[in-house]
């Protein structure tokens, strides 16, 4: 039913006033003395070098890449597990053939050194 | 109170009225379970630092009221009063909604959790999977964080971060399907009740594997210890949150230990049996069944101290992974595990029935 869905569309408003609610608010109360220094970003107290924003490891895409195939693969699971009781033994030798599939590519990242951080 | 509410409405019959009173009840339900959440929340700064306290041979906060127990509130004021410093290189609007995002997202997961039988604000059939969905909503807000602040430290902990998050839920959502399997249901109040026909009364005990994933994937979907490498003291100061002060940074703090909050629940909820004491123990003692609602709602609520209270033990005990150990336990020994605990259990259903 939709309708079981309007308490969390609430509760997401009012969740939604109260943060920034609270931070509009305090608008009125708080100090402002900025100056460039306490401006900079912090790093460790000395002036800050070169740019933050630098290249990083091509590993942490690796590892979003993996994580789109596996979540899948866990959304697949829901619905099945949910009803596994009426499905019985083909529904459970499909999933596992499923499952095994997915080991496969998951043997293949590993032995790709997909999971080794260095 | 229930019924006589429901026969009012009832007579109502101009169909606007009822979905205003409807509306008003379930905003009377939000006020509540915020305040409540928020208070614990306050609260669960206070015990954690008491409790490392003691594990440590200190006392903790002891200044502010007896025992320290108006720290929390000092705390609060403190931060709500403190300077907003917005770096001067920022991404401002970014910047801004970044902990708003964090907060609403960890905090918006508390309307599905169903506390006691009568009271979930939204009971919706696909509750766990809502639960994911919020969790995974929360590695926004610590991305933009980290991407927007300008600061090498944040950029660090949020990519740290967001790599971390999205590793540990596939070992979280596959180490709950053993559950679904057992249940049959995703929605959290079903879930109580299958648990509680079920013969040990508790889910940890057949799913003592899945148990043992979640609770770690857990303590990493929250960043805490032994997993706070986005946030490590030692290595990144605070992580992405590096560059927030006062009321922000309190938002980030709030929606961390909602997290923490909503976690335990989640545990509570899907292996302790939520609300409810096992069945067995429900037949030995025939007076439990007679006992007021407001005792469900406090066992419920030992479940979830017990749980919190078992992050601060691991967090006073354990030391800090490196990051390749993280990853390591996560994908090479969390997932296989969850998956090997998805077959068991499918395979031992269908042994068991036919």
């Amino acid at each position: 039913m939709p309708s079981d869905y309007l308490p969390i569309l609430i509760f997401l408003m009012v969740a939604t006033a109260f943060g920034i609610g609270a931070l509009l608010i305090g608008e009125i109360f708080r100090l402002k003395r900025p100056y460039p220094e306490k401006l900079m970003p912090y790093e460790s107290g000395n002036p800050p070098v070169g740019e933050p924003r630098q290249r990083f490891s091509i590993k942490f895409y690796i590892i979003a890449m993996l994580f789109v195939v596996f979540d899948v693969e866990a959304v697949f699971l829901y619905p099945w597990a949910v009803v596994f009781d009426k499905l019985g033994l083909y529904a459970f030798i499909e999933m596992v053939i499923f499952i095994v599939i997915l080991l496969v590519g998951y043997i293949y990242a590993w032995k790709k050194e997909a999971f080794v951080w260095d | 109170m229930n019924e006589i509410l429901q026969s009012f409405i009832g007579q109502v019959s101009n169909p606007w009225l009822k979905l205003g009173i409807d509306i008003v009840i379930i905003l009377i339900k939000i006020a509540i379970v915020i305040a409540i959440a928020l208070l614990h929340v306050a609260y669960a700064t206070y015990w954690e630092r008491k409790v490392i306290g003691h594990m440590q041979v200190r006392l903790g906060p002891i200044e502010v009221g007896p025992h320290g127990l108006l720290q929390p509130i000092a705390d609060g004021v403190k931060l709500f009063f403190k300077e907003d410093i917005i770096p001067a290189d920022a991404d401002k609007p970014l910047f801004y909604i970044a902990p708003v995002i964090f907060f609403i997202s960890t905090l918006t997961s508390l309307s599905v959790i169903p506390f006691f039988n009568h009271f979930v604000i939204a009971d919706i059939n696909i509750g766990l999977l809502f639960l994911f969905a919020m969790s995974s909503l929360g590695a926004y807000g610590i991305v933009i964080s980290g991407w927007s602040s300008n600061s090498k430290y944040a950029f660090l902990g949020g990519l740290r971060s967001a790599s971390q998050v999205i590793s540990y839920e596939i070992a979280m959502g596959l180490s709950l399907v053993g559950v679904m399997i057992m249940s049959g249901s995703l929605n959290l109040v079903d879930i109580v009740k299958a648990q509680q026909q079920y013969p040990t009364g508790m889910y940890f005990i057949p799913q003592i594997l899945g148990f043992f994933v979640f609770v770690v994937a857990a303590f990493a979907e929250t960043n805490r210890l032994p997993f706070d490498l986005p946030e490590a003291e030692s290595e990144l100061v605070a992580g992405y949150f590096t560059e927030y002060s006062g009321f922000r940074f309190a938002l980030f703090f709030l929606g961390e230990y909602t997290g923490m909050l909503i976690m335990s629940s989640i545990c509570a909820v899907c292996f302790l049996g939520g609300w409810t004491v096992p069945q067995f123990i429900m037949n030995a003692l025939p007076f439990l069944s007679k006992l007021p609602n407001i005792v469900w709602v406090l066992v419920f609520l030992v479940k979830v101290y017990a749980f919190m209270f078992f992050y601060y033990w691991v967090r006073a005990t354990l030391p800090r992974y490196r990051y390749d150990q993280l990853m390591a336990i996560g994908w090479k020994l969390l997932i296989p595990l969850a998956l090997l605990n998805i077959v068991i259990t499918g395979l031992a259903k269908i042994l068991i029935k036919g």
